[in-house]
């Protein structure tokens, strides 16, 4: 599947997406017609999926980030789905993941400040379909955000 | 703090898709010349909104088939620093991210493995020998979904 080139690349592509091909290339040390053709078969692969720009939603004045920790009522057939498509819903919530374990939903939620979440939460979140359970972890800092595989 | 309009707001939403498109192509779906674009796309990324890029990864298919999810509490609160603890979790190479939280759990981090075994291995030598590390709870990640956020047009 990868050999060794394949992951030189992976890793310096990942360190930093917005470098351009002659230094990306410089950097795993490849040829520059090498890379491109690397890279197109990585993405044919599927193995790359893309290039997103990232928000900084501070900088757009959404100061407060909460991370809230939704368990749902089983006994409820279509819990997941239904909470899931109503969360969709609601444009502050920039993350919704399920997970195996004493939390079963987890949504990433954004305010401007603490009463437009204070708000939010009564309107939009409290108002979700089957919630049992809500904890709530507020953001304090991103120590480490780069995501990056340890290829 | 910047203001930002609906073309904006629709031009963030390109990016955040497919960063690799070109202000031509920005400007062609939002009704902008390719210059017009180029000065919005340079706005936002000077005031920050657009933070850098990233290389998203088929995590499974390259082999890392479990995410999990931990709170960590610290267990000697005062007597042991901050910032010991965040440098050497953030060493890691298979913890992806850090954040410094409020409520249950002081830190919460997302952590790669191969497979389960490997993530034992991953939470017994690096997570608990942590300086600091006390109660740890795990949630492994079953789906994500990461949405757009409010600027879809009228928000």
């Amino acid at each position: 599947m990868l050999d060794d080139i394949d992951r030189r690349i992976l890793r310096q592509w990942q360190a930093d997406p917005t470098l351009g091909p002659a230094d990306l290339a410089e950097r795993a040390r490849v040829s520059v017609g090498q890379l491109a053709r690397r890279q197109a078969r990585l993405r044919a692969a599927g193995l790359v999926k893309g290039v997103q720009a990232v928000i900084d939603w501070a900088a757009l004045g959404y100061a407060v980030e909460v991370s809230l920790r939704v368990t749902l009522d089983k006994t409820q057939g279509d819990a997941f789905d239904a909470f899931i498509a109503a969360a969709r819903a609601v444009p502050e919530v920039i993350e919704i993941q399920t997970f195996l374990g004493r939390v079963d939903v987890r949504l990433s939620v954004i305010a401007r400040d603490m009463a437009h979440y204070q708000h939010l939460y009564r309107s939009r979140i409290l108002t979700l379909p089957h919630i049992a359970d809500i904890e709530a972890l507020m953001h304090v800092a991103r120590i480490k955000d780069d995501e990056a595989l340890p290829l | 703090m910047i203001e930002i309009d609906d073309t904006d707001r629709a031009s963030l939403r390109l990016l955040a898709q497919d960063a690799g498109q070109g202000a031509g192509a920005v400007g062609r779906a939002c009704g902008l010349s390719q210059p017009a674009a180029w000065r919005r796309i340079k706005r936002l990324r000077d005031a920050g909104v657009i933070k850098g890029q990233r290389l998203v990864l088929d995590a499974e298919r390259l082999g890392f088939g479990v995410t999990v999810f931990l709170g960590v509490k610290l267990a000697t609160k005062g007597r042991v620093s901050l910032e010991d603890f965040e440098r050497a979790v953030g060493a890691i190479p298979e913890v992806q991210t850090v954040e410094h939280v409020l409520g249950l759990y002081d830190y919460r981090l997302r952590v790669v493995a191969r497979d389960l075994s490997d993530f034992e291995r991953v939470l017994r030598r690096r997570i608990m020998t942590l300086p600091g590390a006390g109660e740890v709870e795990a949630n492994v990640l079953l789906s994500e979904e990461r949405r757009p956020g409010p600027i879809s047009s009228g928000d």
